[in-house]
C-alpha cells in the first residue's frame, strides 16, 4: 500500500525552481527522509503533499486524497509539525491537547498522549516558558491527536541542543515501532541515517539520490580505498611502481588509493616498504553518507552533520 | 457547517490566554476606567471656546423698516458676544424636538411679536433652553441675560420690558461626563478588539500558527467568530466599569436601555473584523501596526470620543462621518444621553451595514494557507 505518490511535482517561484520535477512514493509503515541543505526545497515539497502549498504542475496523492483539493477531509487523517512549531503563548501542553481534540472532535486522554512524547513534566507549563524541546515535543503531542496514520515532520529538531534531538528521536521511533508512516525532512545527515527507512536527498529542488542509505551510498560513493598518511614523494613512488591509481592530497598529507581488488592493498602497502620513506597510519575505508552527501550537493557540512549552502547562511532560499 | 463546539472550544483557548496575559487585561479593562477618572477630573469643571446654540426666531414681521426688527438685532448682538453662535432653526421646527434629534441641551426661542411687543414696551419673554447642570447653559443664560438687561436699558432706563423663562428639553441633564462615557465605551470599542487582531493577524501570519490551525478542522470564519464573542464578553465588561464609575465617581446622567445593545455587539464585531483585514492584507507585523495606526487614530480623536463632534470645524464634521467609530459613539450618545431613539436607530442600521461588509471582506480576504 503506497501512503503517498509524487510524480513530476513542480513549484516555481517567479525564475526560482523551489521544487523542480520530483518523483517518489512512500509505502505505508515506512519513514521517508527527505534530506538536503537549507533552502534544498524540503518544504515546500512537505506543505505541497500536507495541502498547505498549491503546487503548479505534477500529481500528488496523499493517501488517495490531492492535497490542496481536499486538503479539509486529508487533514482529518495526518499529523503535521510545521518548521519552527509554535502556539498560543499562554496555553499550556495539556491545555492545547484538550482544544485540539475538541477540533477534530475526538475522545483523547491527554495524559497519555504526554507520557507517549515524554512531556508529562511540562503539562502545566506556558508554551511561551517551554524550552525548545519540549515546544517540539508539544507539537509532536498535537500531530498525534487525531490519531494519525501518516505523520509529517518538518525538520522536528533544527536548533535544539543534542539531548533534546535525541529525546525527540525516541518518540519518533517510537511511533514507528507503531507502524505510523512518517516523512521526515531535515538537513542532519545522523538523524537521516538514525531514523529513516529510505532517503531521497534534495539540492535545488531536484532529488539527486534516493534509496535506502546503504543503496545510496553504493550507487553514489566510491568503493573501499587505502589511505596513507605519508609525503608526495611516497605518493609519486607508489604510483610508478605499480599499476595503481593514486591521488595525493597535500594539505592532509594523505596518500588514496581506490582499492579494485583486496589484493591491491598489499601491492601498495609493498612498494611503499620497498621506498625506504616514513609513512605514517594506514587504514582502508569506504565512503560514508556524509561523503556521498558531500559529493553530491557540494556544500560544507557543520560540526553537527548539518549542511550548509555556501552562499546561503542565514537566509533562506525556500519561501 | 459552522460548529458551536469549534467556536466554543477556541473561545476557552483564546479567552484563557487573553487573562493571562496582565498586559491585555490592562489595556481591554482598566485603561478605559482611567481614561474615564483622568478626563472626568480634568474636565468636570470648566469649559472652553465659543457655545453653538440652536435659535428659533418666531418673530417673522411684517417690520414697517428694517430698524423696527428688534428680534434681528437682538440675535446679531448674541453672535457678536463671543460666548455663543448662533445657528438658525427654520419657525416650522418643533424646536424641543429639534434639539433633541441634534442632541443638543442649548437653545433660544424668539417669540411671535417680540419686536412690537419690545417698541411698546410690553413685557416679552425670551425662553432659553438648557441644563442647570451643564457648564454650557449658564454660558447661553448668563449671555442672554446679559444682552436682555442692555436692551432694556436702552429704551426703557432699565424697566424688565425683555424677561427670560427658562426651559429643558425632556432629557438634558447633560455634563461633560454624560457625554464622555459613551465617547469612551466607543473608545474602548475600538481600540481594544482593532489593536488586537491587527496584531495576533499579523503574528500568526509571520508564526505560521494559522498554518498550523489551517490543518484542524477549525475554519477562518469560526475562528474570527470566536475573538469576536470575547472581545464583545469584554466590551460588555469595560461597559459595566466605566459606566458604573461614571454614576458613582461623577454622578453621570446616562441611560441605560436595550438599545444599546446593538453597539455592544456590534462595534467589536465590526472591529475586530477591521483588525483581522488590516492585518491580513499587510506582509508582516510592522506594516500590520502601521496600517492599523493610520486606521485607528483618526477615529480615536474626531469620531466623538473626546470631544464632542459639534465642537470640531465643518469640514472635520463632514470627515468624521466616513469614520464607522462616529456611529457607535453617536448612537450610544443618542441612546444613553439624549433619549433620541429615531436616532439610535439610523446609527444601528448604518453600523450594521458597514459591520456585515468589513465582517465578510476580512472572512474572504484572510488566507490561512498560501499559493
Amino acid at each position: 500500500m503506497l501512503s503517498i505518490e509524487v510524480s513530476n511535482l513542480k513549484k516555481h517561484y517567479g525564475k526560482l525552481k523551489a521544487v523542480d520535477d520530483i518523483s517518489f512514493s512512500v509505502k505505508q509503515g515506512e519513514v521517508f527522509g527527505l534530506l538536503g541543505p537549507n533552502g534544498a526545497g524540503k518544504t515546500t515539497a512537505i506543505e505541497i503533499m500536507e495541502g498547505l502549498r498549491e503546487r503548479d504542475s505534477g500529481e500528488v496523492k496523499v493517501l488517495g486524497y490531492d492535497p490542496w483539493k481536499n486538503g479539509y477531509a486529508l487533514h482529518k487523517k495526518i499529523g503535521v509539525i510545521p518548521q519552527e512549531f509554535t502556539f498560543f503563548e499562554k496555553t499550556t501542553p495539556k491545555e492545547a491537547i484538550i482544544y485540539y481534540a475538541d477540533l477534530f472532535n475526538v475522545r483523547v486522554n491527554p495524559d497519555e498522549i504526554l507520557r507517549e512524547v515524554l512531556l508529562e513534566e511540562s503539562a502545566k507549563v506556558n508554551f511561551d516558558s517551554l524550552s525548545g524541546g519540549q515546544k517540539q515535543k508539544t507539537g509532536l503531542a498535537l500531530s498525534l491527536v487525531n490519531s494519525p496514520e501518516l505523520l509529517f515532520l518538518d525538520e522536528p529538531t533544527t536548533g535544539l541542543d543534542p539531548n533534546a534531538r535525541r529525546a525527540i528521536w525516541e518518540v519518533i521511533r517510537g511511533l514507528k515501532a507503531k507502524g505510523k508512516t512518517i516523512i521526515l525532512t531535515t538537513h542532519y545527515l545522523d538523524e537521516a541515517q538514525q531514523l529513516s527507512d529510505r532517503v531521497a536527498i534534495m539540492d535545488h529542488g531536484k532529488i539527486v539520490a534516493m534509496g535506502t542509505t546503504e543503496e545510496i551510498i553504493q550507487q553514489h560513493g566510491s568503493g573501499e580505498r587505502l589511505e596513507i598518511h605519508g609525503s608526495e614523494k611516497l605518493a609519486e613512488y607508489i604510483k610508478a611502481n605499480t599499476e595503481l591509481q593514486v591521488d595525493y592530497d597535500k594539505v592532509k598529507e594523505e596518500i588514496t588509493i581506490p582499492l579494485k581488488k583486496k589484493i591491491d592493498a598489499l601491492a601498495a602497502l609493498a612498494a611503499a616498504e620497498q621506498s625506504g620513506m616514513d609513512w605514517g597510519d594506514i587504514q582502508t575505508r569506504r565512503d560514508s553518507l556524509d561523503d556521498v552527501f558531500v559529493k553530491l550537493v557540494n556544500e560544507p557540512i557543520g560540526e553537527q552533520g548539518e549542511t550548509f549552502p555556501e552562499k546561503e547562511i542565514g537566509k533562506k532560499r525556500r519561501r | 457547517m459552522v460548529s458551536g463546539k469549534r467556536i466554543y472550544s477556541d473561545f476557552k483557548v483564546f479567552s484563557r490566554g487573553y487573562l493571562r496575559n496582565k498586559f491585555g487585561l490592562f489595556f481591554g479593562l482598566i485603561f478605559p476606567v482611567i481614561l474615564i477618572l483622568i478626563f472626568g477630573a480634568i474636565f468636570s469643571g470648566g469649559n472652553t471656546g465659543k457655545v453653538s446654540v440652536y435659535v428659533q426666531n418666531q418673530d417673522i414681521g411684517p417690520f414697517v423698516n428694517p430698524q423696527m426688527n428688534i428680534a434681528s438685532s437682538f440675535l446679531t448682538a448674541l453672535n457678536e458676544s463671543g460666548t455663543i453662535t448662533v445657528v438658525t432653526v427654520e419657525t416650522a421646527e418643533n424646536f424641543s424636538q429639534y434639539l433633541a434629534e441634534h442632541s443638543s441641551s442649548d437653545g433660544i426661542v424668539i417669540p411671535e411679536n417680540f419686536s412690537a411687543n419690545y417698541l411698546a414696551g410690553h413685557q416679552v419673554n425670551i425662553t432659553v433652553y438648557g441644563n442647570p447642570t451643564s457648564s454650557t447653559s449658564g454660558i447661553v443664560s448668563g449671555t442672554v441675560n446679559g444682552y436682555a438687561n442692555y436692551f432694556n436699558l436702552q429704551l426703557f432706563q432699565g424697566v424688565p420690558v425683555i424677561g427670560l423663562t427658562s426651559a429643558t428639553v425632556n432629557t438634558q441633564q447633560t455634563k461633560y461626563i454624560d457625554f464622555l462615557i459613551p465617547g469612551l465605551i466607543g473608545f474602548s470599542i475600538l481600540t481594544s478588539p482593532m489593536f488586537s487582531l491587527v496584531n495576533i493577524s499579523s503574528e500568526y501570519k509571520k508564526t505560521k500558527l494559522f498554518k498550523q490551525l489551517s490543518l484542524t478542522p477549525l475554519t477562518k470564519m469560526e475562528w474570527l467568530a470566536s475573538k469576536v464573542i470575547w472581545y464583545i464578553v469584554l466590551t460588555i465588561a469595560g461597559f459595566l466599569l466605566m459606566v458604573g464609575m461614571g454614576i458613582f465617581v461623577f454622578g453621570a446622567h446616562v441611560a441605560i436601555t436595550p438599545w444599546l445593545i446593538p453597539f455592544l455587539v456590534l462595534g467589536p464585531m465590526l472591529f475586530a473584523s477591521l483588525g483581522m483585514l488590516v492585518g491580513t492584507v499587510t506582509k508582516n507585523p510592522e506594516t500590520a501596526g502601521v496600517i492599523g495606526n493610520i486606521v485607528t487614530f483618526p477615529m480615536m480623536f474626531l469620531a466623538g470620543t473626546f470631544f464632542p463632534i459639534s465642537s470640531m470645524p465643518q469640514y472635520l464634521q463632514t470627515f468624521a462621518h466616513v469614520l464607522p467609530l462616529f456611529y457607535v459613539t453617536e448612537g450610544l450618545n443618542n441612546a444613553m444621553v439624549y433619549g433620541n431613539i429615531s436616532g439610535t436607530i439610523i446609527d444601528i442600521a448604518v453600523l450594521g451595514i458597514i459591520t456585515l461588509v468589513i465582517f465578510v471582506l476580512a472572512v474572504k480576504l484572510f488566507k490561512w494557507r498560501e499559493d
